[in-house]
């Protein structure tokens, strides 16, 4: 079967954020960067179902050159081969033209189980995944806890805010994956050593314009100062009084 | 006006909060709102819908299973047939599933979460976070159609006191994708996307079954869900449904209480825009009182039991 998973460079969730000059961008001085963090979960998921089914996992992310670096990390663990769509710009690529890339490269490879995070820490769209799925007229479950998949065929387990649904689909398909569906393996010397000098080799891609227009760029009005209000049990009916009297929530 | 077009999710006739709230968006954004409702019992929607501001409601019915993909179709069609400007729905698991697909049938891109949406010369505007709150953008699709997805808990739902005209429609029927279970959760139990009120624990409370105080206070609100840190989740004590943060769900309620949490970075990502909260936490210098409007320093094993007795007390007197 084939198999690909779709990774995206995000910046370190400890980054500090600076509004770029133009007042519409992010200042990216200073950012490091990793694979988003449902991505690890979308890979791992990849191998696994390679590792049932037979097979191989191709990685593939938009980003810039050095975002081989994830690509290579993830081949370690355990995906066959790898591929950067270049592109500089890849962080301001807007979920349409982003899914319409990965979309047409996706068909060109002819993956028959496509494994996105569910979202990206980013700009956290949640949204690339069931683009893509839509755009290539593939089904598609978000959000994915447990999963199946079999021969022309999966199902899927998904949480809601009512319970749990089983979702029952068929293949190609989309799955974007959500925490809890498995625990990503490391990746160990023996695979870091046999991924080293393997070529990921650069693509173009059909490049969409954006629709997304950003107006302006603002860093969140810092929350007002907060008071602590006194020391163990004895300070809850003065927390009470202020969120009566003060904050108006009880 | 311009024709926006909401996504309604209802519990048998009745629409959830989260949806209602988006009708209100839309309406605040100077739109008259057509509401998509489906599955069994969506014409019951229709009177609580025209009184939250919708004037139409289009009802897709037939259809014995939910399947996102036929569904997004549906929704896609009443956009075009109308010439709307716009469709929302809930940033909800399930508006999170659809708005994607229903912005790629019609070939425009979306905006996700959104916490504000007006109309501006050139169209509308919204405004979301980026980078887990870290920074704010304001943005706007040049798209013929703005499809994005209303942040829980953030627009009010207004009581217009209307009544909409409601249209049936047959479901299409031909999903790739569908459900065919639904496993209910506990009854009563919210969801910490949902809930007015959270209270959230972390590794301060120090042992799994201590989580059954934080369940006490959450049950004496009566509107609250319990959400939890990151640590407890990957320590296997808390349903990672619960988890808030980056990595986890972000929530917006009137009230969050964090309890025994440290307060990092990737914690207050989800959690850093509720109206008011309050921190519980035996450290003074923990992170979490930078971001707390009040805070108690103490023992959350003593602090929790006296806060349930005290509201449950403050409840019962009104
Ligand atoms: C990529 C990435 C993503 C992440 N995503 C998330 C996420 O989505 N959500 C999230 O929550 N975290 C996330 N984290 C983890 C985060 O960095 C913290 O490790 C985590 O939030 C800590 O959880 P905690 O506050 O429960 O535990 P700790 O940091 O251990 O804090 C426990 C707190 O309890 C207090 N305490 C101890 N005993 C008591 C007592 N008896 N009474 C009262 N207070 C007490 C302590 O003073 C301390 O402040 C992420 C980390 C990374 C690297
Ligand atoms: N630039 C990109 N390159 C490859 N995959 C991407 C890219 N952007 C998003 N994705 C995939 O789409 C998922 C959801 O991203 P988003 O919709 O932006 O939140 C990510 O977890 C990735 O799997």
């Amino acid at each position: 079967m084939k198999i690909a998973a779709c990774i995206k460079r995000v910046p370190t969730t400890d980054a500090q954020v600076k509004v770029g000059a133009d007042g519409k961008s992010l200042d990216s001085a200073g950012f490091q960067y990793m694979a988003s963090f449902y991505d690890e979960i979308a890979v791992e998921e990849a191998i696994r179902t390679k590792e049932k089914l037979g097979g191989d996992v191709t990685v593939i992310t938009i980003g810039p050159a050095d975002a081989s670096k994830e690509v290579r990390e993830f081949m370690a663990r355990g995906a066959d081969s790898g591929c950067v769509l270049k592109d500089d710009a890849w962080h301001a690529r807007d979920a349409r033209s982003t899914a319409k890339a990965l979309a047409g490269k996706l068909a060109k490879l002819g993956a028959e189980v496509v494994f996105f995070g569910k979202l990206a820490t980013d700009r956290d769209n949640a949204a690339v995944g069931p683009m893509v799925a839509t755009y290539l007229g593939w089904a598609c479950v978000t959000d994915v806890i447990a999963l199946d998949v079999q021969a022309g065929r999966g199902t899927a387990k998904r949480e809601t805010e009512q319970g749990v649904e089983t979702v029952s689909f068929t293949l190609p398909a989309v799955i974007t994956t959500s925490k809890g569906l498995n625990e990503p393996r490391r990746p160990n010397l023996k695979g870091i050593m046999a991924v080293k000098a393997k070529p990921i080799p650069e693509e173009t891609f059909e490049n969409v314009p954006n629709q997304a227009v950003v107006h302006k760029v603002e860093l969140p009005a810092p929350r007002k100062a907060g008071r602590i209000v006194g020391e163990g049990a004895a300070a809850v009916p003065a927390l009470l009084q202020a969120l009566r009297s003060e904050a108006g929530v009880l | 006006m311009t024709t926006i077009v909401v996504f309604v999710e209802h519990h048998s006739g009745q629409p959830v909060r989260a949806s209602l709230e988006c009708v209100g968006a839309a309406r605040s954004a100077g739109g008259s709102v057509v509401a998509v409702v489906t599955g069994a019992g969506a014409e019951n929607a229709a009177a609580a819908l025209g009184k939250h501001g919708a004037g139409k409601v289009v009802c897709f019915g037939g259809a014995a299973q939910h399947s996102p993909d036929a569904l997004a179709r549906d929704c896609a069609s009443v956009v075009k047939e109308l010439g709307a400007k716009a469709f929302l729905a809930a940033a909800t698991a399930t508006g999170k599933d659809v708005a994607p697909r229903v912005a790629a049938v019609l070939d425009v891109t979306i905006l996700s979460d959104i916490t504000a949406l007006a109309s501006t010369g050139g169209g509308l505007a919204a405004t979301r976070a980026w980078l887990g709150g870290k920074a704010i953008a304001t943005l706007g699709s040049s798209g013929d159609v703005l499809v994005a997805t209303t942040r829980p808990n953030v627009f009010a739902a207004q009581d217009t006191g209307g009544s909409a005209e409601v249209v049936k429609k047959n479901a299409s029927t031909d999903g790739k994708a569908v459900v065919t279970a639904v496993e209910a959760k506990k009854a009563g139990k919210l969801d910490v996307k949902e809930a007015p009120v959270v209270v959230a624990g972390g590794r301060g409370l120090k042992a799994p079954e201590n989580f059954a105080l934080l369940e006490d206070l959450a049950a004496a609100f009566g509107n609250a869900a319990t959400g939890a840190s990151r640590a407890v989740v990957d320590a296997g004590w808390r349903p990672h449904g619960e988890q808030v943060g980056q990595t986890g769900k972000t929530v917006a309620p009137q009230l969050y209480v964090a309890v025994g949490i440290s307060g990092a970075i990737q914690h207050l990502a989800g959690m850093r825009t509720s109206k008011v909260i309050v921190a519980i936490n035996k450290d003074a210098e923990a992170p979490i009182f930078k971001v707390a409007d009040y805070g108690i320093v103490g023992d959350a094993l003593e602090v929790l039991p006296a806060l349930t007795k005290a509201v449950k007390e403050l409840k019962a007197h009104r």
